[in-house]
């Protein structure tokens, strides 16, 4: 099942391998810079002011609930008509990741921004600290692992909804499992699905260890001890 | 939106429904019944947990379509065969669980369990009768989280042809056509807050004691 894999045929030209990883990683990643672009400003604006709370619990879950393939699909219509050429198909799926990733950066940054120690904030603004200085030195730093793990979330659910959208001809990893499946090769679909799962895990992995490379020592160290850091993941009971 | 065209299809549409309900609802029934005895596991011990969570969170990273995809292999079912859609959502559903269960379990205040020892209480008794109710509002938070991205989930699985709502999707991007989009999206957003809202209830139901007020 796995001989797709190793057959040196698959791993050259414009359908090969490494161009389609290519593909895959390239639509990922815009998607993932324009919704940090969109979500972070916006969610410590509204950590800082509280203002339009209403919209981070509307949105996870409105989200959560919308089926991508049909999102996806229904853009496709809409657009692509007024773009003939591959733009038509790009622009919808750059739309939907976009729309996917939104959610969780903007959740986590808002939670994070809320989540700093008041004391802290207090403590720089007795050290004479401004608004500004106070949000780049503590407010952000101190938010940071939340907001990380929400560009995690939001880059796995890119990943794996950048899959779904070779079926309307984007490239990418997906080529793969939707070529296979059109042409019963379920050894090519095989090879996609690994290939994919691979690039999800890695992806995770490597953010994971950017996160505690760059995440201050000085929060990170109750971390370090898992039975601690059990405490401080709890969903609260109230829900 | 065809009227005309919905009308016809009315019977088509139930069938779809009714496979995606099975699809969505099943996994979430065995993955509960699977997270329980784990996360119980997870919560006893605290070697265990990262160990379970850790794993846990490596299988929820794993890309729908691919899980559907390989699962046969592990199975040895046809790729076409809804048991594949089945087990890949019950392993989501356990995955989200497992960590749910064991800080539910963590929440129960020590005092509760305290007492439910003094009363007489021990072992599976304390779990069954104390400390698994008191866990419930938290695991049932869990569960609504599971709950709706299954049914989102499931869709996808129209992509490798099982029917169900997304076949909907597919249909009218075959026709360029915009009626079974649009009816796939509405139903799949309501099945999933009817699922959300069946949760919400039994949740209320299973705790009379607490307060109440209303969820968010």
């Amino acid at each position: 099942m796995i001989n797709y894999l190793f057959d040196p045929a698959h791993w050259t030209g414009a359908d090969g391998i490494p161009n389609l990883i290519g593909e895959h990683l390239v639509y990922s990643l815009i998607a993932l810079a324009i919704a940090a672009v969109i979500a972070v400003p916006l969610g410590i604006y509204i950590g800082v002011t509280g203002k339009g709370v209403f919209l981070i619990a509307g949105l996870a879950n409105a989200l959560r609930a919308l089926p991508s393939v049909g999102l996806l699909i229904l853009l496709v219509l809409l657009i692509s008509p007024a773009f003939p050429s591959k733009m038509g198909y790009v622009l919808p799926s750059l739309i939907v990741l976009v729309l996917l990733a939104v959610p969780p950066i903007l959740t986590n940054t808002y939670a994070g921004i809320r989540a700093v120690d008041a004391a802290a904030v207090d403590a720089a603004k007795g050290m004479g600290f401004r608004t500004m200085r106070i949000l780049t030195d503590v407010q952000l730093p101190c938010s940071l692992p939340l907001v990380l793990s929400g560009v995690r979330s939001a880059l796995l659910q890119i990943i794996s909804t950048a899959t779904i959208a070779a079926y309307i001809s984007l490239g990418g990893l997906g080529r793969l499992l939707i070529d296979g499946k059109a042409q019963n090769d379920y050894s090519q679909m095989v090879a996609g699905a690994v290939l994919v799962a691979l690039m999800a895990l890695f992806f995770d992995q490597l953010l994971a260890f950017i996160t505690r490379r760059i995440v201050s020592p000085g929060l990170t160290r109750r971390l370090v001890k898992t039975a601690a850091a059990v405490d401080t993941v709890k969903i609260p009971a109230t829900v | 939106m065809n009227l005309e065209w919905l009308g016809r299809q009315f019977d088509n549409i139930v069938f779809l429904l009714g496979w995606h309900v099975l699809l969505a609802v099943t996994p979430l029934i065995l993955g509960l019944l699977i997270a329980l005895p784990l996360g119980w596991w997870a919560h006893r011990s605290r070697r265990i947990y990262p160990l379970l969570v850790g794993t846990a969170g490596l299988l929820y990273t794993v890309p729908s379509l691919a899980l559907f995809v390989l699962l046969p292999l592990v199975l040895g079912t046809k790729i076409l065969d809804p048991l594949n859609i089945v087990a890949a959502l019950t392993i989501y559903t356990v995955a989200l669980l497992v960590r749910v269960v064991a800080d539910a379990l963590d929440s129960v205040p020590e005092d509760t369990v305290q007492a439910a020892k003094a009363m007489g209480y021990r072992g599976y008794q304390s779990l069954l009768k104390v400390e698994l109710p008191v866990g419930v509002p938290v695991i049932s938070a869990g569960l609504r989280v599971a709950a709706v991205s299954n049914v989102s989930l499931v869709s996808v699985a129209a992509l490798l042809g099982i029917p169900q709502l997304g076949s909907l999707f597919t249909q009218g991007f075959q026709l360029r056509f915009f009626t079974p989009i649009i009816a796939g999206i509405i139903l799949c957003v309501v099945l999933a807050m009817i699922l959300d809202g069946l949760i919400i209830l039994l949740n209320r139901w299973l705790t009379p004691w607490t307060p109440k007020v209303v969820a968010s």
